[in-house]
């Protein structure tokens, strides 16, 4: 019997949600059917079998959420329907034995690690006993903290995994998180992209509410990616020192533009948006101000040679911003095929984590929905994010007369540990360069 | 309020309880006509008679049975063990009758008995002489168990003691007699099994019993110069033990430092230790130190003696230890 296992479908992905059973016990298994719904902090993936045959059992009810590695099905012959999981002694067998017995094979043999949504051959034992949330610590780094420690954190909602201790083995003591609880220091969340962890989630309720008294209305329970995206925004404002530069870019000459390429595209099935105009501009100013390109991660400034653009995406339960890789050398074509894609799989849950998870630069656009303008919140740990409003026609001056022009407005919000307001004004600059004459997106 | 040693505080709760209870009487070796070893009896034979004030032979054993029999009878016997070290000779009757006949009875017989003495050392009277033995008789279900501190303390102790309807063991700090301090006057008591807070303070709870009291009482004043406000607290007795001010201390200050003269093991420290982290666990900022007398029969020389005892710099490094610095 082999054993299908929660896989790890991101380097920060420690768990995940078994949604929904697809097949039954019983059911007749092919190599790539998908068994099994579940999702990750951000997306919903099939579950998709490795292997042939039946599934015998299902190991995990729906709505659990189990470590990465967990066995949750197993899938043998059809007289082993409904039998137990595989006793310790004999899943394993089959692949394991390339790890310890022959190195250099395994190290050179890499297939097995595509990235494919399908469950491995577990190493059935271990994998039953994966602990659960040792969150951020390093493997086999035991999170050390006195009684009280612990028990304040989690009426705080401090993650300790992220809190150095100072006491004896690195232990941490009260005195470790007085700062976080007096609120002198905000409260360090992971680095990772993660949501932070169920107790603190829960311990924060009760210090939210006002003493004792239960706000009226419907509880709405927060989606995985609610509470990640709600997470990671208040990390950002409380962390980062944000200012705002506008600009006003006048598009009528970029729909001109737009027209003619959708025209000429149009054979190809390919339709080019506002939006793709603006990812190529923003990609081509990005490489004349790569200071804008940046992240700053644990009080290190990183300056980014690639150039990946991620487009904020509102679905039903928060947001998520996969990203066009390498924006700048990108053809708006080829810009309007990625990010059709990404938007239409985003919506149906079918992006894999790493697709949304890096990125260099954000734009969020709520052009379509007809507003003035905005101010976005940066997207951690990137030095800046770009809001786009709408375009909208407006009385312009050019050469001395009064004509209509297509004005648009464009607010970066800037971290200010990395970013002064020059800096940030020349990008815009350029970006308004590329926008107001198009014809540099088709040659650059 | 007037002041007294220790050691009349202790004289008047009994002669005071003779004069109201007839039934109220004494046994013990020279606590008669010679007044008492330590003189904690000493004129109280004049004043209320041999049949009351009675010398024994040197035969603890003997008197103390002959004194459970009274108590059995209805009287109130008070036994002086000269010191707390021949009570090992007793025993066997403390033990075994004392505390088991309320039990053996079917609670029809009590034993109202108080056996007083001094307990521990600091008085350079060698290994055999120096025993602290609140850990040992506290051990026992039937025995009640008190160490009083002060002078107000010992007298309204002891006459809770006398009142007791049950064996108490009565642990007087010996190297306190002379020391001197407010006793009201007249009829009071201090219940058993309720801890006093020596002193006040949020950073670290000191706990002891007895003359490491005092000693608490001078390290907090020490560690107040540093800016470490210290919580002392006075168990007064080991049983009933006073959990609730224990813990209640712990969930404010986060750390204890338990200091006892016995030896570690077993002990008084252990048992406070235990008990904090079943009922304070998820408030300890730091493990439970725990400050001992060195694990040796007592030295007799006066610089060994105060070595093998807790020390004020013991204590204070322990307290730095539980905070951290």
């Amino acid at each position: 019997m082999a054993t299908v296992i929660m896989p790890k479908m991101g380097d920060a992905m420690e768990e995940g949600t078994l949604l929904k059973w697809l097949k039954n016990p019983g059911d007749e298994i092919a190599v790539g059917d998908p068994i099994a719904e579940i999702e990750t902090d951000k997306v919903t993936l099939e579950l998709e079998s490795d292997e042939a045959g039946f599934l015998t059992n299902t190991l995990v009810e729906e709505g659990a959420v189990v470590p990465i590695g967990t066995p949750v099905a197993t899938i043998g012959t059809e007289s082993e329907v409904g039998q137990g999981a595989p006793a310790d002694a004999e899943a394993p067998a089959a692949e394991e034995p390339a790890q310890e017995e022959a190195p250099s094979p395994a190290a050179a043999a890499p297939e097995k690690e595509e990235p494919a949504p399908v469950a491995a051959t577990a190493p059935a034992a271990e994998s039953a006993s994966v602990a659960p949330q040792v969150a951020n610590r390093q493997p086999g780094e035991r999170l050390r903290a006195s009684p009280l420690v612990k028990r304040l954190a989690a009426e705080h909602g401090i993650d300790l995994s992220v809190v150095a201790g100072s006491g004896p083995g690195g232990r941490i003591i009260k005195n470790d998180i007085n700062d976080f609880i007096t609120g002198a220091k905000p409260i360090p969340q992971a680095v990772a992209q993660e949501a932070p962890a169920t107790p603190a989630v829960n311990g924060q309720q009760p210090a939210a509410a006002p003493s004792g008294a239960t706000p009226k209305g419907n509880l709405v329970e927060l989606s995985r990616i609610r509470r990640t995206t709600g997470a990671r925004m208040s990390e950002s404002k409380r962390d980062i020192p944000h200012y705002y530069v506008t600009s006003e870019v006048d598009l009528t000459a970029g729909l001109e533009f737009r027209k003619q390429i959708n025209a000429a595209l149009e054979s190809e099935g390919v339709k080019v948006s506002v939006n793709d105009l603006i990812v190529k501009a923003a990609g081509l100013a990005l490489r004349e101000h790569p200071a804008v390109n940046s992240s700053y991660v644990n009080d290190q400034l990183y300056e980014h040679d690639n150039i990946d653009i991620n487009i904020a995406i509102s679905l039903q339960g928060g947001l998520i911003a996969p990203f066009v890789p390498g924006a700048d050398g990108k053809s708006l074509g080829s810009i309007a095929r990625i990010t059709k894609d990404l938007g239409e799989r985003a919506r149906n849950g079918g992006l894999t984590p790493d697709e949304y998870q890096g990125g260099t630069f954000t734009i969020s656009n709520l052009g379509m929905f007809d507003v003035d303008e905005f101010i976005a919140v940066i997207n951690p740990p990137q030095a800046a994010i770009l809001a786009v409003g709408s375009a909208r026609q407006t009385p312009v001056v050019r050469d001395g007369e009064i004509v209509i022009g297509n004005m648009m407005k464009l607010t970066v919000s800037a971290d200010h540990r990395v970013l002064d307001g020059a800096a940030v004004a020349g990008f815009l600059q350029s970006v308004r360069k590329y926008l107001e004459n198009p014809m540099l997106l088709a040659v650059s | 309020m007037p002041v007294k040693t220790y050691r009349d505080a202790l004289r008047s709760a009994m002669a005071e309880e003779m004069e109201r209870d007839e039934s109220v009487v004494l046994l013990g070796e020279d606590i008669g006509i010679y007044g008492g070893t330590h003189l904690v009896t000493n004129g109280l034979i004049d004043q209320f008679g041999s049949r009351r004030v009675i010398d024994t032979p040197i035969a603890e054993n003997g008197f103390t049975g002959a004194a459970i029999g009274m108590a059995m009878a209805g009287l109130k016997p008070i036994v002086e063990m000269m010191t707390w070290n021949f009570s090992f000779q007793a025993v066997d009757q403390i033990i075994q009758n004392a505390a088991k006949l309320h039990y053996f009875s079917g609670g029809q017989v009590h034993v109202p008995l108080v056996i007083r003495g001094p307990n521990g050392g600091g008085v350079q009277l060698s290994a055999q002489h120096t025993h602290s033995l609140e850990g040992f008789y506290g051990h026992f279900p039937g025995l009640k168990v008190v160490s009083p501190a002060t002078p107000e303390d010992v007298k309204g102790m002891m006459l809770a003691a006398i009142r007791d309807p049950d064996p108490v063991i009565f642990l007087e700090a010996g190297a306190l007699y002379g020391t001197k301090g407010e006793v009201p006057d007249g009829d009071y008591t201090v219940e058993f099994g309720k801890a006093r807070i020596a002193r006040e303070g949020n950073d670290v709870s000191l706990v002891s019993y007895g003359r490491q009291v005092n000693l608490l009482l001078r390290v907090a004043d020490k560690l107040a110069e540093d800016n470490i406000e210290a919580e002392v607290i006075d168990l007064r007795s080991i049983r009933p033990f006073d959990a609730e001010t224990l813990v209640s201390s712990v969930r404010k200050t986060h750390r204890a430092v338990v200091v006892q003269e016995q030896w570690r093991w077993f002990s008084v420290a252990s048992e406070v230790a235990a008990i904090l982290q079943e009922q304070a666990f998820d408030d300890l900022d730091a493990p439970v130190e725990r400050v001992s007398g060195a694990e040796v029969p007592a030295p007799y020389a006066r610089n060994l003696e105060i070595a093998a005892f807790p020390s004020e710099q013991q204590i204070i490094d322990a307290v730095r230890r539980v905070l951290y610095r």
